[in-house]
């Protein structure tokens, strides 16, 4: 069986160092895992539909955590007055600012270079990436101090389990990013929009032959990409709490772990990017409880470099020839 | 009647011509390093000599990119790491090298004497572990598309900086007694960077005490990059990356290993990296940490490439000098700086997607001719 080697492994993890530290560890990887998820998804469908790596997307994603900052501070005294009510309200407004954000970078920066060669984008994007990360920076807009996420959220456990508390922040993390993704799944598979933007990804020109409009569908999708990214930023925010400057090298290993794991499930793939996601997460958080905390970022490049060398077209993805 | 076998001759002149002919490049840049040295150094002054220095090292790096980015169009944006590298390897070489032979870590002999020495065979080393570290990284992820070898570089250059900073404190001369170079090998000052290297590469005039002949130094291995990346430009090789950067499938349809020369030019610019970050570790007022020489450095470093025009060598050159003086020039716009940066880079790529020089040299380049066909017509003109 080729189960039998890790369910080998996880009972020797419980019976060495006990359940209770297991189940948090899971806890904890699961709420990483689904971080992740919202972002790699962001990074997949963009590669879909115009395959390239959007460099930006971390900074999109650092962008949207900072906002929610802003906006929790702005509107605290809705969370104080009717607690149940903060936290949808600023989910909303953070995702509609980054999904503006988004369609903006694509109109202006990427658009002029639908035709150029991939390498000229994949430069743009790090010139976008640089942009708003040193644009955050400035103390009209974000400053370099770190900040303080006020907690939208009240500290509490949910509920225990074998002495374990599983905090509401984290089963907050793990609902939400679940019911986007389904949302996100049912959108792309189910509605007309999904459709075209399948067939994009699929083949550009014959699309735009069909009547799709595909300058929108790549719109649709930066958007939907972009809010995806808002709201792991909040979550992001919520269960960390402390926001570092927005050029800050943390952003960006966050978003390149994303990255990772977009690749590690097959880019282009939605459900590929969530199922790498969760196992990235896994990985790291587990790595770093049983093994050695400081090694955190080196497991996940080895994944990433293993699966390159084992299935380059990743976990879920499908192998593509290169048509001459 | 000249028969076939004496015109053949006369197409390959003999073994000992060819090689002054060839040579006379590498004499070029050993007699300008000197003439920077001995005479530009003490007529600007030690500021602007350290400009002069930090415009060689960039030169370096911007050179030796080039040959990924600009030839080979693979886009490597991990260069820092490769420089962490060459740079920590050479510093171990030159700091408790230097304990172990001499007792102190301070710069060593005369000109080209045994310090000297010492500190281009670091120089050297440095490179290699670098070309080494490039092989490892760049077999896996050049095998596939282009977009990956970004990726897992980015990667590597935050890996390196992650061991570098978990690494431990830098030891005393006294400590270092009865350990072997392998146990000293870890202990590169952490976060805080590896302080107390002798600085080589400084920038005052030789002769004194101090002053090591630092500009001759990296003059020197500016005009060996210069030469290799010129020479590869226009060998079989150098054909074959600009083939791949071009188009990689026609490129393989000709008979082109496309992986291989990809792998190829990606370990060489991995070893002027690090030399280049040998250099940087041992210039003067230079520490090395981690943090200076992580992503930020990567992008200036592609900048760089990217602005000069890629695959142009001289682009690259002229790149360099005007992005290591534009912030001496704009010191109070400081903050300013990258987001200007950031929209020169999207502004050339959306404007002049090819650089400011495209793949030509500086005097191939329409406007060159130009220039010149007036200036010659001048002299003519009674």
């Amino acid at each position: 069986m080729k189960l039998g080697g890790p369910v080998v492994m996880l009972g020797l993890l419980i019976v060495q160092h006990g359940f209770p530290k297991f189940l948090q560890t899971l806890v904890n990887s699961v709420a990483l895992g689904s971080l992740y998820a919202l972002i790699a998804l962001g990074y997949t469908l963009v590669y879909g539909v115009l395959r390239f790596i959007n460099f930006a997307h971390s900074d999109v994603f650092a962008v949207g955590a900072w906002l929610s900052f802003t906006f929790a501070t702005a509107f605290g005294w809705v969370a104080t007055s009717s607690p149940l009510w903060g936290m949808p309200l600023v989910l909303l407004l953070v995702m509609a600012a980054c999904a503006l954000l988004g369609v903006t970078i694509e109109i202006l920066a990427y658009r002029p270079l639908r035709k150029a060669p991939r390498l000229n984008v994949l430069i743009t994007a790090i010139g976008v990436s640089l942009f708003l990360q040193n644009v955050g920076q400035l103390s009209s807009v974000f400053g370099t101090q770190p900040q303080r996420m006020p907690s939208l959220i009240e500290d509490r456990s949910l509920f225990t389990i074998a002495q374990v508390h599983i905090r509401l922040v984290d089963v907050t993390v793990i609902a939400l990013a679940l019911a986007l993704m389904m949302a996100l799944q049912w959108m792309v598979f189910r509605t007309r929009l999904g459709r075209a933007m399948r067939a994009v990804s699929f083949d550009e020109k014959v699309a735009s032959l069909m009547g799709i409009n595909v300058n929108r569908v790549v719109t649709i999708t930066f958007a939907i990409g972009s809010a995806l990214a808002a709201a792991g930023g909040l979550l992001f925010a919520l269960k960390y709490e402390g926001l570092k400057q927005t050029a800050d090298a943390t952003w960006v290993l966050l978003g390149l772990k994303a990255f990772v794991a977009a690749v590690v499930g097959g880019i282009g793939n939605v459900r590929g990017a969530v199922a790498g996601a969760l196992l990235i997460g896994v990985v790291e958080v587990f790595g770093a409880s049983y093994l050695s905390p400081h090694m955190r970022d080196v497991y996940v490049f080895v994944i990433l470099i293993v699966v390159l060398l084992l299935k380059p077209s990743g976990i879920l993805g499908k192998a593509v020839r290169e048509k001459v | 009647m000249k028969t076939i076998s004496e015109r053949t001759r006369a197409l390959h002149p003999g073994g000992l011509g060819s090689a002054l002919r060839s040579a006379w490049p590498v004499v070029a840049g050993v007699v300008v390093a000197l003439v920077l040295q001995s005479v530009l150094a003490p007529a600007v002054g030690p500021f602007a000599a350290k400009m002069v220095l930090d415009i060689g090292i960039a030169i370096v790096l911007a050179v030796s990119l080039n040959i990924v980015n600009g030839f080979a169009g693979q886009f490597s944006i991990g260069h820092a790491g490769f420089m962490m590298v060459g740079g920590y390897a050479a510093a171990i070489v030159t700091y408790y090298g230097s304990i172990k032979l001499w007792g102190s870590p301070e710069p060593h002999g005369g000109f080209l004497g045994s310090g000297d020495l010492l500190f281009l065979f670091a120089c050297v080393l440095g490179g290699c572990v670098a070309a080494l570290a490039g092989l490892v990284v760049g077999l896996p992820s050049l095998r596939l598309r282009g977009d990956y070898l970004a990726i897992v570089t980015l990667g590597f250059g935050e890996i390196m900086r992650v061991l570098a900073q978990r690494s431990k404190d830098v030891l005393y001369p006294e400590d270092v007694a009865g350990k072997s170079m392998w146990e000293v090998s870890d202990n590169l000052g952490g976060a805080l960077g590896f302080s107390g290297l002798p600085s080589y590469v400084s920038p005052t005039p030789w002769n004194e005490d101090t002053g090591h002949a630092g500009i001759f130094f990296v003059y020197l291995i500016v005009a060996i990059v210069l030469i290799s990346a010129y020479r590869l430009k226009l060998s079989s090789k150098g054909r074959a990356l600009l083939a791949v950067r071009e188009n990689e499938i026609a490129a393989e349809a000709m008979g082109i290993n496309t992986s291989r020369v990809k792998v190829a030019a990606f370990v060489m610019a991995a070893f002027f990296a690090g030399v280049g970050g040998a250099l940087f570790a041992h210039e003067f007022g230079n520490t090395l940490t981690p943090r200076e020489l992580g992503f930020q450095k990567s992008i200036d470093i592609v900048i760089m490439v990217v602005l000069g025009g890629m695959g142009s060598i001289s682009g690259a050159v002229v790149a360099a000098a005007a992005l290591t003086l534009m912030p001496e020039l704009f010191r109070e716009f400081a903050e300013y700086r990258m987001i200007i940066y950031a929209l020169a880079l999207i502004l050339v790529m959306i404007l002049r997607p090819q650089g400011l020089f495209g793949i030509k040299e500086l005097w191939e380049t329409t406007a060159w001719r130009r220039i010149r066909a007036r200036i010659v017509r001048g002299k003519e003109a009674p």
